[in-house]
């Protein structure tokens, strides 16, 4: 904390001394544009939302006085139900997967590679693209007929196929591998272990050969879907497009990396820790607090995700599976013209949002360290 | 952690240019699109670059394919060329609907499309010229312009005064107002969005570009925030002894903290910028006039009248929107970083 100057608190407001005085006034002069949006863009429009969500209001006729009707209403709103479906099923699979990305990525660029500045660049460039550029763009990329990702996806077939076949053949061997090296770290068990994984492996492959299922796997076809137009492909679409902007986190991220402080490295080394106990020992936990405020604001940016919905799935297309939450309360407030209703919704969102930071905050009190350095 | 074995760096290095590769490929793919005619985006399998094109004729050969216009007034059509003699070029062109027929044409009637169709962009941008009577992108760009200056202008100078006066006077009160500064920035903006447009209904704002930059002159907690934490961090000696040489509050402000906090307020006027270039919801709600559209919002609009056909048209008009951002970012790269990181990190 920086020292302040004139730091002797008022005793009695009321008898302020000529510098306090003249301090009060400046500051008062300096804040009034604050005043005035604070009182004009916040506290007034506060309190007019609790009023409107108590009324019938369609912005064309002055609001009329209807109780908890508004939210009686939404009690039993078919419509909201599915939006608030969709927003959370959207929301759990889209930031733990945005924060685990962020994080290797942050980690791979935080290992003191070659041309990280560029590297960086490059995840951080899509974050940069405006949402309704991201819309349309995305709209492109995934078009049943001829978007790219369909095509690739088809012509990743084969390979996929040849892959899993290699991964069957070779995972007994490993898995044999390792149980013998865990069991006694004794080499002719490691070969005995290993030996007996391959005659496994071939084995497996030969007994799927004889069923059928390996020569459907060399030739396998993938069937694409049409993801926007698809009730259950439309948000898998939509997490994916969401991961593709999650460069902004891995900035902060890596910053918070690099404020680990080194010495607690270099203890874990003397102590013999390996990479991964290193990662849950150390970083994880000197990293937790950055991480707990990033998921905070992703799941603030989450329950206010519009733009991108509203451009690429209009009305939440395909059969309402894609509206979610801040599109259904744009709609009621402005297409509509349910004003009081929308703020009703508004106020359920706000107590969701909360909730859902206080769990967070809750949930993780025992794992989040602060201080530190 | 330094990463020590070089099989190590291999595996990050390939991991890296893996994910490298998957981060760029849609804006790589978004301008590639952007510069192929219509035909070649509908094509499968798709090509990564446009190349030129070919048409095939009536003896079931292909030929290149050129541009046509058989009168000044009339628009280009494309045209299988079959050969070329001097200032004369052989054509087959389709006369009411499905019937061909070979014609000697002057060269000067035809031209060879660049295989890399840079003049989509000008499609793009010039597209509905007529109908409106002015150049939608032009236009656009202009508004946004004229908003995010002023929306910039308004941000650094009212958050700049409010986090004086919350960072280096002090006054009884100070830090219960500004923990409910704080505060305002947990409500979210859909429980504001009603009423903040009623309000601005009163004033008979909607249809103009004030609602969307007045309040940035009103300030915002965020920025207050982050500027006060900027300010604190100055030492207190520096207005101490400009008091002491008489200045008043309001020139402390202007010569001594002001020109010390550029870096801070650079960060806010740059993070401004890219909130209101990148803006939707603002300009959906407020702006009803078409003249008045922002480039992000047009954007929308062209979308959804092309109801997305020709693609190449349509991502050209995306990277015209992106394009200024990314520039943008190049340009200030250092100022970026920072002030996402402190953002970021500091809560």
């Amino acid at each position: 904390m920086p020292p302040m100057p004139h730091s002797v608190p008022p005793k009695r407001p009321s008898g302020l001394t000529r510098v306090q005085k003249q301090d009060l006034r400046n500051a008062m002069l300096f804040i009034s544009p604050w005043i005035v949006g604070f009182v004009g863009l916040m506290a007034y429009p506060i309190v007019m939302s609790i009023y409107y969500s108590l009324c019938d209001f369609s912005v064309l006729q002055a609001p009329q006085f209807v109780g908890a009707a508004n939210y009686r209403e939404l009690a039993s709103d078919d419509v909201f139900r599915r939006a608030m479906s969709n927003t959370f099923v959207y929301a759990a699979a889209a930031i733990p997967l945005g924060i685990v990305l962020a994080f290797i990525i942050a980690m791979l660029l935080n290992t003191g590679v070659k041309g990280m500045a560029v590297y960086r660049t490059i995840f951080f460039l899509p974050s940069l693209v405006p949402a309704i550029a991201m819309g349309i763009l995305w709209l492109w990329i995934f078009n049943g007929k001829s978007g790219i990702l369909n095509y690739l996806v088809q012509s990743a077939s084969r390979p996929v196929g040849w892959a899993t076949l290699g991964l069957l053949l070779i995972s007994p061997l490993f898995l044999a591998w390792f149980l013998g090296r865990s069991l006694g770290d004794d080499g002719k068990l490691c070969r005995w272990g290993a030996l007996a994984g391959a005659v496994a492996g071939f084995g497996l492959v030969g007994l799927g050969w004889k069923v059928g299922w390996i020569g459907s796997l060399t030739t396998l076809e993938l069937n694409p879907p049409s993801w926007l137009s698809d009730t259950f492909w439309v948000k898998p679409a939509f997490i994916l497009m969401s991961l593709w902007g999650t460069g902004h986190a891995v900035v902060i991220y890596l910053a918070g990396l690099q404020n680990v402080p080194v010495h607690l490295y270099e203890a874990a080394d003397l102590d013999g820790a390996n990479w991964w106990e290193k990662t849950r020992n150390v970083t994880v936990p000197m990293m937790s607090p950055v991480i707990l405020f990033n998921g905070i604001m992703a799941i603030i940016g989450t329950f206010n995700f519009f733009a991108i919905p509203f451009v690429m799935a209009p009305g939440g297309q395909p059969a309402r599976s894609a509206y979610f939450l801040a599109v259904n309360l744009f709609d009621n407030a402005f297409l509509y013209l349910r004003m009081g209703y929308a703020s009703a919704m508004a106020w359920i969102l706000f107590l969701i949002v909360f909730l859902l930071t206080m769990l967070a905050m809750k949930l993780s009190e025992k794992h989040v360290h602060y201080g530190g350095s | 952690m330094e990463a020590k074995s070089p099989f190590a760096k291999v595996v990050i290095h390939g991991l890296l240019v893996l994910g490298s590769v998957l981060f760029l490929f849609p804006l790589i793919w978004m301008v590639s699109t952007s510069v192929k005619p219509v035909s070649q985006t509908q094509e499968m399998p798709p090509r990564m670059f446009p190349y030129a094109e070919v048409m095939d004729a009536q003896d079931g050969q292909s030929y290149p394919a050129v541009f046509f216009r058989e009168t000044p007034e009339e628009a280009e059509k494309l045209v299988a060329l079959l050969e070329r003699r001097g200032e004369e070029a052989r054509i087959e062109v389709e006369v009411a609907g499905i019937v061909k027929e070979q014609r000697w044409v002057p060269a000067t009637a035809i031209r060879e499309p660049p295989v890399w169709r840079w003049e989509n962009y000008i499609s793009a941008i010039t597209y509905k010229m007529e109908e409106l009577g002015y150049i939608p992108f032009v236009r656009y760009g202009k508004n946004t312009l004229y908003i995010a200056i002023l929306s910039v202008l308004g941000t650094v100078l009212s958050n700049a005064l409010v986090a004086y006066g919350f960072a280096r006077i002090m006054w009884p009160g100070r830090n219960v107002a500004f923990a409910v500064t704080i505060a305002t920035m947990m409500i979210p903006f859909p429980v504001l969005m009603v009423p903040v447009y009623v309000i601005f209904k009163n004033l008979g704002w909607i249809g103009t570009p004030k609602p969307l930059w007045v309040p940035a002159f009103l300030g915002s907690a965020f920025n207050i925030f982050l500027l006060r934490q900027f300010f604190m961090s100055l030492p207190f000696e520096l207005s101490d002894a400009a008091k002491i040489d008489g200045c008043s509050e309001f020139r402390i402000f202007r010569d001594v903290i002001m020109p010390l906090a550029k870096p801070a307020l650079a960060v806010v006027a740059l993070f401004n910028f890219m909130y209101v270039w990148n803006d939707f919801l603002g300009p959906l709600i407020y702006l009803t006039d078409q003249k008045t559209y922002t480039l992000a919002y047009g954007l929308q609009a062209y979308q959804s009248q092309h109801g997305g056909t020709p693609w190449p048209l349509v991502m050209a008009a995306a990277s015209i929107v992106v394009l200024p951002v990314i520039i943008v970012f190049f340009l200030a790269q250092k100022t970026f970083i920072q002030g996402i990181t402190v953002t970021g990190m500091k809560n």
